[in-house]
């Protein structure tokens, strides 16, 4: 039975196991999706093409090796790479079982490995969102992402001449990582006009100058050296709200937004691109949270007090499932999480720095949230269920001509949310569209985390493999 | 770094030892590997296993995530067609 059970091995995960270890956890297991520890965050090529200048594509790398190399050298942490928890099973009064399959991405016979926690780390990270558009289904229109995950994953570029477009600072490294990787970019577009990035950014300054923010002036002024030295334009309170191509994008209209985000008429212009990344913020992975039995906010992260605990308990979380707030958030995250989950008392400076940079993640919801206009990017052929093909008229015209206010009526009407991915790209956005509508709901309730093979669910019901219950 | 070959659709592509099959296809100039049920091509489109886009039949195992499986030397990589019928 391990002490503590750790979910993600990202920047919070890692931080977690160690610091759940440092304060007297005996035995940590820390479950990681990918191969590599690391998350996307620090998403590297394979260690058979380690690149000796890795260091050059992250930051604050140096903090990662050292963090790998501390979690596979203590004897009292298990790291299990390629696991893929796939659901939880909720007990009164205590953390929940959790069921892993272990073994390749969607494949078959893999190890099945249930874990009965004293306490249990929730840091499944966030994926991110894009907002639909015409024409936004294109092969050739990524999320920025995964234009990053590529170049920094892969070494690819997503294209040869590319615009990047939505929302936050998380577009200005995905600009570094495709120059990094030879494509040209033709443009960064941010649909937050002037005034609300001011508004949201700038606001009672002094109160950002505690621990470590400085750093992400350095890194900001970073990434705007390299927009000069490679003359790329930059645009703020503007979008693509449209890509056109048959087959693939070949174009995409960029217009200018109103403080809403709806386009103003007549500003559309065209660019001629082989691809466009776009991101509009992070939706947090809460699956397992919501499994769990974990209370959820308005903006569908994992509620926490001020130790990281959930509703839950022995359920903690850290990192961006409690809310979009960046790697040092989750750094310090992880660690008060791991500490508690471990029965101890966290450092002070860790305390400190997730108070600060909670203030920071609180600017960044401010600075860059989402403007109700973008609905208007939709006319009633876009697709929005990129799955199912399912598009906002007939969202619509079922919302109206069935009355339905249920999501779940909605989904098994039109089929949007009920294809392959199960609505982790479009749940929010119809959600969103429907508002007013619907009753209110969260499409990220899925028992079933990630998809398993049939013959995996039997095994796992033949066997009820229960290794670690004592 | 250790070139490999894995056959999509029959057809032998080179690649590197450790790129996931979405990389290798997308290096060897491909945009789009399945259709949706009403036709419209599909490729990547988050690169962290979110969305589903990208699905490819890997060695006759259907609805594998591209982005996120390792070619393997000798590879069956097919592409997939929705196909509810």
């Amino acid at each position: 039975m391990p002490d503590v059970l750790v979910v993600g091995g990202g920047p919070a995960g890692m931080t977690a196991a160690l610091a759940a270890r440092r304060h007297g956890a005996e035995r940590v297991v820390l479950l990681e999706a990918d191969d590599d520890v690391g998350g996307q965050y620090w998403r590297h090529p394979p260690a058979g093409r380690a690149d000796p200048d890795e260091g050059e594509w992250h930051h604050h790398w140096q903090r990662f090796v050292s963090l790998r190399a501390a979690l596979l050298r203590d004897p009292g942490c298990e790291v299990v790479t390629n696991a893929h928890v796939w659901s939880v099973d909720r007990r009164d009064g205590m953390p929940p079982l959790v069921h892993a399959l272990v073994g390749e991405p969607d494949g078959q016979d893999r190890a099945q490995r249930t874990f009965d926690p004293a306490a249990l780390v929730l840091a499944t990270g966030a994926h991110e969102r894009t907002l639909p558009f015409p024409g936004w289904d294109l092969p050739g229109v990524f999320t920025a992402g995964a234009a990053q995950a590529l170049a920094k994953g892969e070494r690819v570029a997503v294209g040869r001449r590319v615009l990047v477009a939505g929302s936050g600072p998380f577009l200005l490294p995905v600009v570094a990582g495709l120059i990094r990787v030879g494509a040209q970019v033709v443009g960064v577009v941010e649909a937050s006009g002037p005034a609300r990035l001011a508004k949201g950014w700038g606001a009672k300054p002094w109160r950002l100058a505690g621990v470590g923010v400085g750093g992400k002036a350095v890194e900001l002024a970073g990434y705007l050296r390299v927009l000069a030295a490679h003359r790329v334009p930059c645009r703020t309170g503007a979008a693509v709200v449209a890509a056109h191509g048959v087959d693939r994008v070949q174009a995409v209209t960029v217009a200018r937004l109103n403080p809403d985000w709806s386009p103003v008429a007549g500003s559309g212009r065209r660019i001629e691109v082989d691809a466009v990344c776009v991101g509009h913020g992070f939706v947090p992975r809460a699956e397992l949270a919501i499994a769990a039995g974990c209370a959820l906010d308005g903006h569908g992260a994992v509620e926490v007090d001020d130790r990281q605990r959930t509703s839950v308990p022995g359920v903690l979380t850290a990192g961006e499932l409690t809310g979009i707030g960046g790697v040092d958030l989750a750094l310090a995250e992880g660690l008060v999480a791991g500490a508690v989950a471990a029965g101890g008392e966290p450092a002070p400076a860790a305390l400190r720095r997730r108070a600060v940079f909670r203030e920071f993640a609180t600017r960044l919801a401010a600075a860059h949230a989402t403007g109700p206009g973008w609905r208007s990017w939709l006319d009633d052929t876009t697709v929005v269920c990129r799955c199912e093909d399912v598009t906002a008229g007939a969202l619509r015209r079922a919302a109206g001509s069935t009355r339905s206010r249920g999501l779940r009526s909605l989904k098994l009407t039109t089929r949007a949310g009920l294809g392959l991915c199960q609505g982790r790209t479009c749940g929010r956005t119809v959600e969103d569209l429907l508002t007013g509508v619907l009753d209110p709901g969260r499409t990220a309730n899925r028992p079933i985390a990630v998809p398993l093979r049939l013959g995996e669910l039997a095994d796992h019901g033949r066997t009820g493999n229960r290794e670690d219950v004592p | 770094m250790t070139d490999i070959h894995v056959e999509v659709d029959g057809t032998p592509v080179a690649g590197l030892a450790g790129q996931s099959i979405a990389a290798l296809l997308l290096a060897s100039g491909r945009t789009s590997w399945r259709r949706t049920r009403e036709g419209r091509p599909r490729g990547v489109f988050c690169g962290i296993g979110a969305c589903f886009d990208c699905v490819v039949t890997v060695n006759g195992l259907r609805d594998v995530r591209a982005c996120l499986r390792r070619a393997v030397d000798g590879d069956r990589v097919e592409l997939q067609e929705d196909d509810r019928a």
